[in-house]
């Protein structure tokens, strides 16, 4: 008998790299005014995936979660991306 | 009998249609290749038209990179058959990291639908030997993410190596920058499409396929869709293009995506 699976819960975090221009971000830099707010520099808008990895252990799920962020939801030439653990406690439910 | 080229069809495209006629115009026959063939019915080329695959979601072009067809693609552009991808294509051939460089969203973030003006840049390549002269040649761009990106050490070695097969030109002639009234998306240094290290893979934002008959508007596109049909011809009947270099010289140009 293997082992049973387990379902680990992950957020995958995706931001243009520093130096792209980022023009949605400029555009909701630039919109901040008309609500009234000032002093908002450096905005960045990216993308954030959570997902469910069902793997042996949290080692095997973070492997997959790191393959498909960076062939898939990330391009790396334009984009860094950040993984997240949402369930450090173990998995999820 | 006719140069026989496939048409790769992703869910979400539109601009199949326009690929039939463009390559029935240039004297070819189509073949529509389905996103889930893993065969390519022995085409004597590949042409990737535009579209929304797959809804564009993620990225233009990265789900698409993943479908069945783009494996047998990938193998047939290993091979040294040719490959031309247009707009969405270019998009998916870039993810897929056939060509190199990236496509961003427009530098102004709005969808452009309108005529522009291409500066071939080489008319010794697969996709450009039909041109007749290097003029400014009128066709239309339709696109959101279509801002060309690579970084400054990339952009310095494909033009060094040639790959730079066609910019934005601005209404005098001269190559539009980022900023130029005739750079429709913020590409830099102008670029509108490049070519692999081999040179058999090429990908454009705007359509050629769309601009190969007057009566539509212009006809200045079919030398690149000619290309095409002549580049595949010559692949199919001896194995080899004129003006690509033997598959696997890549690296030494030190040319990668």
């Amino acid at each position: 008998m293997s082992t049973p699976a387990s379902q680990y819960r992950f957020a995958v975090n995706v931001t243009p790299k520093p130096g792209i221009l980022d023009p949605q971000g400029r555009a909701v830099e630039k919109s901040l005014p008309h609500l009234g707010i000032r002093g908002v520099t450096g905005v960045r808008v990216g993308r954030r995936v959570e997902l469910t990895v069902e793997a042996a252990d949290a080692a095997a799920a973070r492997a997959v979660v790191d393959k498909l962020a960076g062939e898939m939801l990330s391009n790396p030439l334009m984009e860094l991306f950040v993984v997240e653990a949402l369930d450090p406690a173990g998995p999820a439910a | 009998m006719s140069v026989r080229i496939g048409i790769v069809l992703f869910p979400g495209y539109n601009r199949d249609i326009d690929a039939v006629n463009a390559l029935q115009v240039a004297g070819a026959e189509a073949q529509i290749l389905w996103h889930e063939d893993t065969d390519l019915a022995g085409v004597a080329g590949i042409l990737i038209p535009g579209g929304f695959a797959y809804g564009d979601y993620i990225r233009a072009g990265v789900i698409a990179r993943f479908s069945p067809v783009m494996r047998a693609v990938a193998d047939f552009a290993a091979r040294g058959g040719p490959v031309l991808g247009i707009c969405n294509g270019f998009q998916v051939l870039a993810e897929a990291g056939l060509v190199p460089g990236a496509l961003l969203r427009n530098r102004g973030l709005r969808f452009v639908c309108k005529e522009v003006a291409l500066l071939p840049e080489h008319l010794d390549t697969p996709f450009t030997r039909e041109i007749a002269g290097r003029r400014p040649l009128r066709m239309p761009v339709a696109h959101g993410e279509g801002c060309y990106y690579a970084d400054d050490a990339t952009l310095d070695a494909l033009e060094a190596d040639g790959a730079v097969l066609w910019r934005y030109a601005n209404d005098d002639g001269s190559v539009a920058g980022p900023d130029d009234a005739g750079n429709p998306n913020g590409s830099l240094r102008g670029i509108a499409g490049v070519r692999n290290a081999v040179g058999n893979v090429a990908g454009l934002m705007p359509h050629p396929e769309t601009a190969v008959e007057a009566i539509i508007g212009s006809e200045d596109g079919l030398g690149i869709v000619r290309s095409l049909v002549v580049s595949a011809g010559e692949w199919s009947t001896t194995g080899r293009i004129k003006y690509t270099r033997p598959a696997g010289a890549g690296a030494a140009a030190g040319v990668s995506a």
